[in-house]
């Protein structure tokens, strides 16, 4: 691990300030995603922020009959808390799907939404990858890829977004608040919040230099029978092959998104249209843009199964 | 190339001989604030760099008081084991992945190789040597020698730690993967059990017996 200096942050604006205020800062909360990249050299911050002393760590609810949840609030806190697990099953389904018991306790709700791409070859510092060093090429396209990008991907990086909490909070139509070294606030519809790569793997989200999450808000419940469906080569601690974030009401309309098979959570409205049709319907128009590659491919229809075994759950 | 002269070394001669031989130095090889790399490396400059990579914090561990001054890449886990000279906590992987450095901290099992020891200014920290003594073990302990519940024993101590937590968590109501219905009270199956123990690897494979080793003592409790 490179040495980089260190300080506890007194309030949100402070924070962003502190981080603007270096080059190559960054906040440091949870850490567990952080300083696994910070060992390997993968991520190299002269300077840490640290915000865990800010508070940010309790879940309220909302004038509009939603919960605003604190960007410090441990994966483990949400998805106990009772008020997700009775109108927000998919989250609460979502998490602990992810991870340990030990990482979900330290991993927080904002950290975990820029939790970094599960990819082997931005792991691996000996070789070629667009997103850990811009302009030096993408291995995976034409390497292994099994566990990578069947859709959204560019010439430039076909890497996954590898967590299962922001699926969920994609089929609840989150919002993420910020706060920036200004002190100027914003909202950002979780749609917009992770980018796909494009000509700029190394852009993963919306968050400008300084800016810091402060909570994610939900809107109020919708209601339906809630499913987290995942995919993976084994049964605990492992990342999604594939999952389904899944609302579904009595009269077969809903919501879906997809985990593990995109750079972002993965959900087009007008095809969860076609929920009461089945699950070919749906998969027909949300990975009608699919670009698999030859190790992947197997993704396209296992979604489509992953999704057909949740609607059969929803109707029996 | 040019090169300013301030008691014999530059910060770029400090960067380019740390870089190479970075284990012998006590200097980072880290270009520390990137408009600054080309300033002198003075005797006080240096002294103000070198303090800022190191930080004092304090926290208690198996609830005596431990006041500590550590490099800022610390983790608990080392802070324990090289610091404190608490070498009952063990480095497995060293990346989250094992478990075998598995502590509780403010009542909660985490994983110690993956947090710095700095951020844990006025934690409670129990590691092993905190459950049990020789003379006077705690339950899970006991129940694992019964049980066999290893084999070479290295992954043992984040193993009873995760699994006296396991225990907690289930009896505070926390869902699992496994959880049937996550609005209801959760019994302590061996499903349960085995599905919160999956961030701990045994490499020895003795999971049938460790799991033994966790209903014995649910049932003390029950």
């Amino acid at each position: 691990m490179r040495a980089f200096s260190y300080e506890r942050a007194s309030s949100p604006q402070a924070a962003a300030q502190a981080a603007m205020a270096r080059d190559n800062a960054k906040f440091i909360a949870g850490g567990t995603n952080l300083l696994d990249l910070m060992k390997l050299e993968i991520e190299t911050p002269t300077h840490l922020v640290d915000v865990n002393g800010l508070g940010l760590d309790t879940i309220e609810e909302t004038d509009a009959g939603g919960l605003r949840i604190g960007a410090l609030v441990s994966n483990t806190a949400l998805a106990a808390d009772e008020r997700v697990r009775r109108d927000y099953g998919v989250l609460t389904r979502a998490i602990v799907a992810g991870a340990s018991g030990q990482l979900r306790n330290k991993a927080t709700t904002g950290g975990n939404l820029l939790q970094r791409t599960r990819c082997p070859y931005f792991y691996d510092t000996n070789m070629p990858c667009n997103k850990r060093a811009p302009g030096t090429g993408c291995s995976a396209i034409e390497g292994f890829s099994r566990s990578l990008a069947a859709i959204g991907g560019s010439d430039f990086c076909i890497a996954t977004y590898p967590g299962d909490m922001a699926v969920a909070m994609r089929v609840l139509d989150a919002e993420i608040e910020t706060v920036d070294p200004d002190g100027e606030t914003r909202t950002i519809p979780i749609a917009d919040f992770h980018k796909l790569p494009g000509e700029t793997p190394e852009v993963e989200n919306e968050l400008r230099p300084g800016e810091l999450i402060t909570a994610v808000t939900l809107p109020a419940s919708v209601g339906g029978r809630h499913f987290y469906h995942k995919v993976r080569d084994r049964s605990s601690y492992a990342f999604a092959l594939v999952s389904v974030a899944a609302i579904v009401n009595e009269d077969g309309t809903g919501r879906v998104a997809l985990g593990g098979i995109a750079p972002k959570p993965w959900r087009d409205e007008t095809a969860e249209a076609e929920m009461p049709n089945g699950a070919s319907a749906v998969m027909r128009r949300l990975l009608a843009d699919a670009k698999p590659t030859e190790e992947n491919q197997f993704k396209v229809p296992l979604a489509e199964r992953t999704l057909a075994a949740v609607l059969s759950e929803a109707k029996g | 190339m040019k090169r300013e002269h301030n008691g014999g070394i530059t910060r770029r001669d400090l960067m380019i001989v740390g870089a190479a031989t970075a284990a012998t130095y006590a200097f980072p090889k880290v270009a520390y604030g990137q408009a600054n790399v080309e300033a002198p490396a003075s005797g006080e400059a240096l002294k103000a760099l070198d303090a800022s990579l190191k930080s004092e914090v304090s926290f208690t561990v198996n609830g005596t008081a431990r006041d500590i001054a550590v490099d800022n890449r610390t983790t608990l886990l080392d802070a324990l084991r090289e610091t404190l000279q608490l070498t009952g906590t063990k480095k497995g992987c060293d990346h989250g992945q094992c478990g075998a450095c598995t502590v509780s901290v403010n009542g909660r099992r985490i994983n110690s190789c993956l947090t710095l020891a700095v951020m844990h200014q006025d934690d409670e920290i129990t590691s092993i040597e905190g459950l049990g003594t020789p003379d006077d073990l705690h339950p899970m302990q006991a129940a694992f020698i019964e049980h066999d519940g290893y084999q070479c024993g290295y992954c043992t101590p984040g193993q009873i730690c995760s699994a006296k937590a396991t225990l907690e968590e289930i009896r505070a109501g926390i869902p699992s993967h496994v959880t049937a219905d996550i609005t209801g009270p959760i019994e302590a199956s061996d499903d349960e059990i085995r599905e919160r123990m999956s961030g701990n690897i045994c490499r020895c494979g003795a999971y049938s017996n460790i799991l033994a080793a966790i209903k014995d003592v649910k049932g003390q409790n029950a």
